[in-house]
């Protein structure tokens, strides 16, 4: 068990440095430096250069990313020309956001495909299981982005029910109850809209799993004992699907970080996504390559994390 | 020597069905997969014969006279900011869609068969170093980095664009390909080859590789599916075509603007549909071929 986690995580290393590396290379590849957001167009090119000399920008590339990993462990990730204030604390700001968000369409994704994947593959083939497998075929057809889109223009703006854009009413006291409420409520449609697809997966996986198990031997030696079939799912097979749904909790971080960008680029939600496409639009470099850099280890944490709860549920991983 | 009594078993003269006529034989019996194959035969040879005759700098030419107009007999979806008919712009920007997702699909396939089956065919550490690099792509967060390096790319094009999403779209299909290509060196025929002496790459690319076209070819059908919605998705937040050259992500880009997406629906409606439309007949294409290649599965 042990030797898999270290093993696992003698791999994770070496993903991150190249992660870093690639991420400062397409910093290099940007136009502009440090310094092109900083100062006066009117200053003297002289006292540019010099500056430049300064701030280590004129030395070779492998010290100028020595110096960059390590202002970047120390929580120094460079300033933003756009809002003029260091990167870290922009991302703090916005992270809280795109935070719920993902938490809240975590949760609708677990609560739309758990019982739909339990009752499509308990009642394998009837009516029921191929109304849901139609929805999961269809949903897997409809990118994100079109399917966000046409939910805002429903939902949003046709209809009236959901607000359409931002994180919460201005004029609100932070900390209220209408505050909360206002937060909850610009939430509720991108998290649903994001959930009904990612969750088809899921929900897919579920029914799959479920048909396996119900075919396993310990499942007929509990209906052979006499187990009312609400015990024989609730209890036996249902214990034995959700196990490998759980491992790929992990996996659901990586595909929310794509799917962040487009919805929160659609609803205009102010976190992570809509940060990183303002700031590529404006060409504030220095936050690009941050927002990427964390969402590059954040993929390669989720895939850890999914691996590790994997080869816990899946001894047959550990093996080799 | 006694003469052992074996009956001559009887050898079924008829041959074996032809992969053509297997698939053919389970498109024609699944009704969806069928409408949708007519669908796209349709599609195809509409938006490409059609745009023969059209003339892309006439219609992406910005009309101020007739700006935001709803559908009417003189422009059939109506117009957009710039005066500019969206029913030319959905023929062509299909037919856009349609090509760089084809050569996307192509560019990837090429790939991913290529490093798959070096990879899958040698095994052991070579395999296991090639892998490793596969797996980094994997979990990079594709998305951004294709973003950010189309905003960077100095003369950006479409080729560049293609170029950019190959280079991050490659790892699926060369997973599929390995893992076949591990199964098939074990098979009695590539050992036989391999004590023959025939060299590597004959055995590899004359040997191995017809035995998985058919895994090919479904992996890159449902992976063109893929592709048009991601061409869509980048073009959609403008980053990957420019307006103009319109794509179905184009036109949904202008539901990026809340008046456009609240007032003026035949700008975006239209594109969205022609996108589902495609990804769903496209799947459901590849899912009957997939069935075919899979016996246990095949309806027909």
């Amino acid at each position: 068990m042990w030797k898999f986690i270290v093993r696992r995580l003698l791999i994770t290393m070496p993903q991150i440095i190249l992660l870093s590396v690639l991420v400062f290379i397409m910093a290099q590849m940007m136009p502009g430096d440090a310094l092109s957001g900083l100062i006066d167009p009117n200053i003297d090119p002289a006292a540019m250069e010099e500056q430049r000399e300064k701030l280590g920008l004129n030395d070779p590339w492998y010290e100028q990313y020595a110096d960059w990993i390590t202002a970047a462990l120390q929580g120094d990730l460079g300033q933003s020309f756009r809002f003029k204030m260091p990167v870290e604390e922009l991302i703090s700001q916005r992270l809280v956001n795109t935070f719920w968000l993902s938490l809240v369409t975590l949760i609708f994704t677990y609560i739309i495909a758990i019982p739909l994947g339990i009752i499509s593959g308990r009642y394998n083939d009837t009516l029921r299981d191929q109304l849901i497998s139609g929805y999961t075929y269809i949903g897997f057809a409809t990118p994100l982005f079109i399917f966000a889109l046409v939910m805002l223009w429903l939902f949003g703006y046709t209809l009236g029910w959901f607000p359409t854009g931002g994180s919460v009413e201005p004029g609100l006291d932070p900390g209220s109850f209408a505050y909360i409420m206002s937060k909850f409520n610009h939430l509720l449609l991108p998290a649903i809209s994001m959930a009904l697809i990612t969750t088809v997966n899921t929900v897919q996986y579920l029914r799959s799993e479920i048909i396996d198990t119900k075919q396993k031997d310990f499942i007929i030696t509990a209906r052979a004992k006499g187990a009312p079939e609400s015990r024989v799912y609730n209890k036996h097979i249902l214990r034995n699907s959700l196990l490998p749904i759980a491992a790929y909790f992990g996996f659901e971080i990586t595909g929310l970080i794509g799917g962040t960008v487009f919805i929160e680029t659609i609803y205009s939600y102010p976190g992570m996504g809509l940060l990183f496409m303002e700031s590529v639009l404006q060409r504030d470099y220095s936050v690009v390559t941050s927002v990427v850099l964390l969402f590059g280890i954040a993929s390669v944490l989720g895939a850890l994390l999914s691996d590790i709860i994997l080869s816990l549920v899946d001894p047959r991983i550990r093996i080799k | 020597m006694e003469h052992t009594n074996i009956n001559v078993i009887d050898i079924d003269t008829e041959k074996a069905p032809s992969m053509t006529s297997i698939i053919w034989r389970e498109i024609v019996r699944d009704k969806i997969a069928l409408l949708s194959l007519i669908f796209l035969v349709i599609i195809t040879a509409f938006v490409y014969g059609i745009s023969l005759f059209l003339n892309q700098e006439e219609i992406v030419k910005v009309d101020l006279f007739a700006i935001n107009q709803p559908p009417s007999s003189e422009f059939w979806l109506g117009t957009d900011y710039g005066g500019r008919d969206i029913f030319g712009q959905l023929i062509i920007g299909t037919r856009n869609s349609l090509s760089i997702g084809i050569l996307v699909t192509l560019m990837t396939g090429i790939i991913g068969v290529v490093y798959g089956l070096v990879s899958g065919y040698y095994g052991g550490t070579i395999d296991n170093m090639m892998m490793r690099i596969v797996d980094f792509f994997l979990i990079l967060p594709f998305l951004m980095i294709v973003i950010v390096f189309v905003a960077i790319v100095p003369k950006y094009s479409i080729w560049s664009f293609s170029l950019i999403m190959t280079a991050f779209l490659w790892m699926g299909i060369t997973r599929i390909i390995r893992s076949k290509a591990l199964q098939e060196r074990e098979l009695d025929y590539a050992q036989a080859s391999k004590t023959l002496g025939t060299p590597d790459w004959k055995i590899m690319f004359t040997q191995v590789l017809p035995n998985l076209s058919s895994i090919i070819i479904v992996t890159m059908t449902l992976n063109l599916a893929a592709n048009i919605g991601l061409e869509s998705g980048l073009s959609f937040l403008g980053f990957g075509f420019p307006e103009s050259t319109p794509s179905l992500g184009t036109l949904l880009g202008y539901a990026r603007n809340p008046q456009t997406l609240e007032l003026r629906w035949w700008i975006w409606l239209p594109a969205a549909v022609m996108v589902f439309l495609l990804m769903l007949a496209v799947r459901n294409v590849g899912e009957a071929l997939k069935r075919a290649t899979d016996a246990r599965q095949r309806r027909g």
